[in-house]
This record gives structure tokens, C-alpha cells and sequence, in this order.
């Protein structure tokens, strides 16, 4: 389900059935800016949906408020559970899977390891890891501090595909990788969006018009846009609410 | 040469108690950045932990396996209520870190004292801990050997357990990026919690054994503050936070120690001599390699 619908930050959601992510009055302060200004949306189940804006905005925390990594308030709900002021942790468990804007692989680990880590009682799912990222199976006893910006970015996705999750946070995956990479972890998120929904910080436009359906556009801390992602196509808009032509 | 080979083993086996008490220590502050002034008191814990239950048990070979099962399980227990209770509130704040557990360590300490008073207690063991094995002309202490063994086996099983088991890994990656680790489902407080447990009972059993094998079975109150401060030049030396390090430094430390003590005499104010030429090999190597031998930047 699709609603456009524009946003003027008022912090309300609309309390959609089917979202698989709700937020409404989102506040987080970090070291005494108050970055996020009471922001709402929902991000509906299935598919992928870009959350868009400036430098500095707010996006990379909005991500880490929604699964604890950053102290705030407001209201959080993933599925039918209000997680606001849980652990990451017990968020994570809900089948959330998160990958950093910097992807914070484990620098002194093996690929191995950096995977084993993210294994859970059933174990993980190699096979599918490794049919995304062959190159992570050749590299797997090598330390993850050794690898390429690219092939540290399929680390981090792959980390979180290794088990089933139902919503994917991913920060930037394009960010500074060479086309070739970017080729790669575009393929990877067109397949992953089939089974679980995606909500991604990107700042490549061309990158969201290929994976996005909804984008969610912050300003000031606040959420200025939520609807369609077609509207990427109306260049004026654009333009306006990120500041980019396209 | 046989008095030189009897020794180096006795500072092998020195080496071995120092390693025992430092690698807690190093594990504990390379894992998780908490400099823990209450590791002494955990060593003492286990050392009064492991006289209280030699008293009730027969003088038998075997029972010293429960004495130092006991002063183990004393250690661990011991540090990781103190972690649950007192660090965990305290996470990235090092100066009250600091605060609360010298608080701690002068409180256990100060319990003791007005629980067994100044006086040493004698811890009983079994015979064949007291005699010596012949190897050739030389007459080596059993207790020697027992420290050198029960060193390399806690090498080998830290180094096993840090690096083939997915709490080892865990654990290792949670000094490298906590969040991120949270941030896998994972709950890095229970991995914490175990990383103190496992060097309160390294500390414990280094107790039990700095007793028996250098105090000829006697265990004060005030014992774990003496041993702790070799214990931090061990994991300066060795490097802050490499076990490895910690390892070899211990070696080093116990070697000099026991090799300038024996050739330079003790008489005639020389008695502290050995303790002064570990200062040395501190300051030598601070001025070498600031680092440690093999440890990250200090």
C-alpha cells in the first residue's frame, strides 16, 4: 500500500495497519542540538523506502533512534511492538537488521568471524551470503581490516543477511564505493527487498530511483516530504527539498 | 648449572603466578577500557577461599583440585557481582571507575582485616605439593611445577576460548565497537559480565597459588595489593590489553626478579634489589617501546 502524502514535521502517523515501521514525535538531542524535531512517518511493509535530505539532518540518527542506539523520545513501533526505550539488543531480535553508514565491520576479525558473530541460536544462512557476495567466501579467513571499501560494504550487508530479518535499516550502503561496488550492493538490496522491507539512507539519487518506492525527505529535523518516490521525477521538487538537481 | 636451572624454573613458575594475576587484569582493561583497582581483592578472596575449604578437606593429593577449584570459582564469582553491581553503571566514565574500585578493594580489605585480623592464615596441602621431583642432579619444588603447569594451561585456554568461541569473538569485537555489536542482537553486557567473571577467576586461582607456591602456604588480608602492583607493571611491560604480552612480560618479570634476588645476595640492603630491577625493566622498556612489547598504544 502507497499513500502519498506530504509532511509539514508535525510529528503525527497515521497509525497505518500495514506499516511495518511507525515513528511519531521522534526527539533526539545529541551533545545539545536538538537534531530531531518531532519527527513522524511510517514505512509500509515491503519494498524500499528512502529517507532523503542535507547533510546534517537527521537521517543517520533518525536510523539508530529506531532500533536504540540513540537516546530518544517519542513513540517507535516495528510490527506490533512499541520498542521505544528498549535495549538495541531486544530490538534487533525483533528481526531488524542495521548497516552503519561507515559499516563498522569488525577491523581485527576475520570475514569468518564477522559473520559468525551475527549468527543466532539456528545458526546462519552462508549459502545466501555467499551467493549475494562470492567474494566473501574466497576472502573468509582473511581480517576484515585488509578489505576494500566495497568488499567491507558487502561485509555489512552480507553480516545481516546471514539470518531471516523482517526490516532492514541500511545507512548510506553506496557511500564512497567505486561504480563496480556500487553495481554489486545495488543488485544485493534489489534482491533482499523481495523478502524483507527496506528503509535507506542514500544520497545517490539515481541509487533511490532504482530501488525506492516511497521516500521520506528531513529538513531542520523534521520530516518535509512523504510520499511517492516518483516524485523524484519532478526536478523542481527535487531541488527544493534537497538542495540537488538531478 | 643445576642452581641455575632450579631457578629459572622457580621464576618460570613466578612468571607463571604473575601471568595468572595479570591476565585478568589485561583482559579485563583491554576488552572493556576498566582500569580495575579491586583486582587484588579478588586474588585475596580466592586465596581465603581456597584455606577455608583445604581446612575441612583431608590432607589428600587430590583435594587440592577442589582448593583450587574453590579460590577460582571465588575469584569469578566475586568479580562478577562486582561488575553487575558497581562497573556496569559506570561505563565510560574511567576516573569513577577508578574511584569505585579502589573504594571497593580498601572496603574487602578492611572486611577482612576485622574478620581474620593481620595475621596470615596457613593454607593445608598435600604432601606432594611440598616435596621436590629430582630431574637429573637438579631438585626441583613440585609447586613449581604446578604453577608453571596451571600458567600454560590458562594460556591455552584463554587464547582458545578468545579466539575459536563465539563468545570469545564476541567478546572481542565488543572491544572494538560496542554499539555494533549491540547492534547485532547481541547483549554485550552479558559478554562483559563474563570477561570479568573470567579474570576474577585467573585472579582467584593466581591467589590460591602466589600463597602456596611463594608464601609458603600463608594467606593475608593485604597480599592481593602487594602482588597487584607487579601485576600492572607485568601488563605495561607485556603491552595494555594482549594476553600474549601479558604472557611474555610475565616471563620476563618473573626471571629477573628471581635471577637478580638469587646472584646479587640479600644481605646488606640488597633484599629489595630484585623488586628495583623490575622497575628497571619497566622504565627500559617504556623508554623503548612505549607501548609494550606487544600491546596497542598506551
Amino acid at each position: 500500500m502507497i499513500t502519498a502524502r506530504r509532511r509539514d514535521g508535525d510529528g503525527e502517523t497515521d497509525g497505518d495497519a500495514e506499516a511495518e515501521v511507525e515513528v511519531s514525535d521522534l526527539h533526539a538531542t545529541i551533545q545539545g542540538s536538538h537534531v530531531l524535531q518531532g519527527i513522524g512517518f511510517t514505512v509500509p511493509h515491503g519494498g524500499v523506502t528512502a529517507l532523503l535530505g542535507r547533510n546534517g539532518v537527521g537521517k543517520t540518527t533518525t536510523l539508530r533512534s529506531l532500533i536504540g542506539l540513540q537516546p530518544a523520545t517519542g513513540t517507535v513501533r516495528i510490527g506490533d511492538q512499541r520498542v521505544t526505550g528498549w535495549p538495541a539488543h531486544k530490538i534487533i531480535r525483533l528481526g531488524v537488521g542495521y548497516v552503519p553508514e561507515d559499516r563498522d565491520v569488525f577491523a581485527k576479525l576475520t570475514v569468518r568471524d564477522n559473520l559468525r558473530i551475527a549468527e543466532t541460536k539456528g545458526g546462519g544462512d552462508y549459502e545466501r551470503v555467499y551467493a549475494l557476495f562470492p567474494e566473501l567466501k574466497q576472502r573468509s579467513r582473511q581480517l576484515a581490516s585488509t578489505l576494500s571499501g566495497g568488499q567491507q560494504q558487502m561485509l555489512a550487508i552480507g553480516r545481516v543477511l546471514l539470518t531471516r530479518r523482517r526490516l532492514l535499516l541500511v545507512d548510506e550502503p553506496t557511500k564512497g564505493l567505486s561504480p563496480k561496488f556500487v553495481g554489486e550492493v545495488v543488485d544485493a538490496l534489489e534482491r533482499v527487498k523481495d523478502t524483507a522491507t527496506v528503509l535507506m539512507v542514500e544520497q545517490n539519487v539515481h541509487v533511490v530511483r532504482r530501488l525506492a518506492q516511497r521516500v521520506v525527505v528531513l529538513d531542520h529535523g523534521t520530516v518535509t516530504y512523504a510520499g511517492d518516490a516518483a516524485a523524484l521525477d519532478d526536478e523542481a521538487l527535487v531541488r527544493r527539498l534537497l538542495g540537488v538537481s538531478v | 648449572m643445576s642452581t641455575f636451572i632450579a631457578i629459572t624454573i622457580s621464576g618460570l613458575a613466578l612468571g607463571a603466578v604473575y601471568f595468572l594475576v595479570a591476565s585478568g587484569l589485561s583482559l579485563i582493561y583491554g576488552l572493556m577500557d576498566v582500569l580495575n583497582f579491586a583486582h587484588g581483592v579478588f586474588l585475596t578472596l580466592g586465596a581465603y577461599a581456597g584455606w577455608a575449604v583445604a581446612q575441612h578437606l583431608p590432607q589428600a593429593g587430590w583435594t587440592f583440585v577442589v582448593t583450587a577449584l574453590a579460590a577460582t570459582a571465588t575469584g569469578a564469582a566475586v568479580a562478577a557481582v562486582t561488575e553487575l553491581l558497581l562497573i556496569r553503571p559506570l561505563y565510560g566514565r574511567p576516573v569513577s571507575q577508578i574511584l569505585v574500585t579502589i573504594g571497593l578493594d580498601l572496603a574487602l580489605v578492611g572486611l577482612l582485616l576485622g574478620g581474620f585480623g593481620s595475621n596470615s592464615r596457613s593454607v593445608q596441602v598435600p604432601a606432594w605439593l611440598t616435596s621436590v621431583t629430582a630431574i637429573g642432579p637438579d631438585r626441583i619444588p613440585n609447586d613449581d611445577w604446578l604453577a608453571l603447569g596451571l600458567g600454560l594451561a590458562v594460556l591455552g585456554a584463554l587464547t582458545w576460548f578468545l579466539r575459536y568461541t563465539r563468545y570469545g569473538i564476541i567478546i572481542r569485537a565488543g572491544a572494538e565497537n560496542r554499539d555494533m555489536v549491540r547492534a547485532l542482537g547481541i547483549d554485550v553486557g552479558r559478554a562483559f559480565t563474563l570477561v570479568f567473571a573470567v579474570g576474577g577467576a585467573a585472579a582467584g586461582l593466581g591467589g590460591l597459588l602466589n600463597s602456596v607456591v611463594f608464601a609458603s602456604g600463608l594467606v593475608d588480608p593485604t597480599q592481593g595489593d602487594d602482588m597487584l602492583i607487579f601485576a600492572f607493571i607485568v601488563i605495561v611491560i607485556g603491552g595494555l590489553g594482549s594476553i600474549t604480552g601479558s604472557a611474555v612480560s610475565a616471563v620476563l618479570v618473573g626471571l629477573v626478579q628471581v635471577y637478580v634476588t638469587f646472584y646479587a645476595g640479600s644481605g646488606g640492603g640488597l633484599a629489595q634489589l630484585g623488586n628495583m630491577s623490575v622497575v628497571l625493566v619497566l622504565a627500559i622498556v617504556l623508554l623503548v617501546r612505549p607501548r609494550g612489547l606487544l600491546g596497542r598504544t598506551a
